[in-house]
């Protein structure tokens, strides 16, 4: 496997060398990732609870809705935010499309659904066990939350790094309203894309050996974290 | 404290984001074709623009068809493809003011170097095509409305071949990924040269046929109508324009060559 190879020694080098395109990359990619999973926690986490919380109508669909874009193509949320961002779209004045706020835009499209379905799952599943004990409390609804919110925070973490993990990992999405522009929208995974249409497969490969390298980097230090959490709470 | 902790992710995320804001620098956002791109010539030519104007160009290299449509909607300041009747038809239907020859390359024929369609000894490019076509050996093609894949059609249609048989692959992909799926599949190709100049997972695909007139692959730039979208930077998109045409855009691009091969040839003026 010769491409293998050359893509360990080409990823090592990259890492070695600091390699200042690739830098700018990376950091790029970490700040449209990250941005993206923390507006899709502050809305999502919220919202996820609310659905457990409250009984509206239309709570069962508004579920099953969200449940269904967990698995959206991140080509097809692209290009939603493309109409939209585009000159011709409702929100061209703004002239946002082939910057990195619109890829930011496009991944919480992406993540909202996954960290608002599993939340309101999590919760729920929470809520069934302390339903009484907190109405004991005499606490209305928008007072348990926080409290439900604080208790499943472990699982919530996962659930937030799963979403961290479609953001950084999707290539549909900001290739399209990132355009893919060289130093200005380009990430990682577009730059995957692009070195594999090039035909060098190892480059290709050597970034994809340092994008997973990231994303292990990233769960490594919420799990180290969250262990000393529950140490200090122990 | 975990609550500690998803704050310190919140504040880097937030650090992180600030330099999201827009910087004022000046620059133009071009769509353009991969070919372009991907070749390596803008990376080539554009420091050099910046370095005469100050102005950046930002590229966004898709297929000739996609390009066409961001710039139909507004969503770039300047446009340079390579499919010349398609670009009269643009300046016809009012979407630009302007269109300018700015350079060629050439299209070549490549499939797996043994050559079982005997095309390497053809007469011209569409005696080429038709023996592909005879011999039923696979086929790939690009299938995605780029400008690559617009004159590859116009071949099979002028060979007078049904393309509708299963040596035909329709990839609906971009040039990379049409070589990269010919290299697998030992298939012929139809493929702009630049592309292939710079592309390295050749596998066992060479150049079996080239050199025709008829393969001649113009590319011509666009100045966009001020009418029609009047906040675009029409002012700085002239500049460009205007420099890929002129002496020293027209040196730059003759000066970018790979391995010592020129990969385009300018020809501003040439009507």
């Amino acid at each position: 496997m010769p491409i293998a190879d050359n893509a360990f020694a080409t990823a090592l080098t990259l890492i070695v060398t600091l390699d200042p395109t690739l830098l700018n990359i990376v950091r790029l990619s970490l700040q449209v990732s990250l941005s993206a999973v923390l507006i899709a926690a502050l809305i999502g986490l919220p919202l996820g609870a609310s659905l457990a919380l409250w009984a509206f109508p239309g709570r069962g669909a508004v579920v099953v809705v969200l449940n269904a874009f967990m698995g959206l193509p991140p080509v097809v949320a692209g290009l939603m935010v493309y109409l939209m961002l585009s000159r011709a779209g409702p929100l061209g004045e703004l002239g946002l499309l082939f910057t990195p706020t619109a890829m930011v835009i496009a991944q919480v499209v992406l993540v909202l659904p996954i960290v608002a379905a599993l939340s309101r799952q999590h919760i729920e599943a929470l809520l069934g066990e302390y339903r009484e004990q907190l109405a004991s409390f005499g606490l209305g609804r928008a007072r348990m939350m926080p409290t439900l919110l604080w208790d499943a925070r472990v699982a919530l973490t996962t659930v937030v790094l799963a979403g961290f993990g479609r953001a950084s990992a999707e290539v549909g999405a900001v290739l399209i309203v990132g355009g893919n522009i060289d130093g200005v929208t380009r990430v990682m995974t577009t730059a995957i894309a692009l070195e594999t249409n090039r035909g060098n497969l190892a480059l290709a490969l050597g970034l994809g050996l340092v994008l997973l390298l990231l994303v292990a980097c990233v769960n490594a230090a919420a799990h180290l974290l969250g262990e000393r959490a529950r140490r200090q709470m122990g | 404290m975990q609550r500690r902790h998803l704050l310190s992710t919140f504040a880097l995320g937030i650090a992180l984001s600030a330099p999201l804001a827009a910087d004022d620098e000046r620059y133009i956002t071009l769509a353009s074709t991969t070919s372009t791109e991907q070749s390596g010539l803008f990376a080539d030519i554009v420091p050099q623009f910046r370095e005469t104007t100050g102005i950046d160009v930002r590229v966004v290299a898709v297929g000739t068809g996609q390009a066409f449509e961001i710039a139909r909607r507004g969503d770039a300041d300047s446009l340079l493809v390579h499919d010349t009747q398609g670009e009269e038809q643009f300046v016809a239907d009012g979407y630009a003011s302007e269109r300018l020859d700015v350079m060629y390359n050439d299209f070549v024929l490549i499939g797996p170097s043994d050559d079982p369609a005997g095309i390497a000894d053809a007469d011209d490019a569409l005696d080429a095509f038709s023996r592909i076509a005879a011999s039923g050996s696979p086929f790939t093609s690009r299938g995605d409305d780029s400008g690559t894949h617009r004159a590859e059609q116009r071949f099979w249609e002028e060979a007078g071949v049904d393309t509708t048989g299963g040596w035909y692959r329709e990839l609906g992909s971009g040039m990379g990924p049409t070589l990269n799926t010919a290299a697998g599949m030992d298939a012929y190709v139809f493929a702009d040269r630049a592309t292939w100049l710079a592309f390295d997972n050749r596998q066992d695909l060479a150049i079996l046929f080239e050199g025709d007139e008829a393969l001649f692959n113009q590319y011509g730039s666009l100045l966009l109508d001020r009418e029609r979208h009047p906040h675009l930077k029409h002012d700085l998109a002239e500049q460009w324009h205007q420099w890929l045409v002129s002496d020293e855009g027209q040196a730059a691009i003759a000066g970018y060559a790979i391995d010592g091969e020129q990969l385009f040839f300018p020809n501003a003026g040439h009507h």
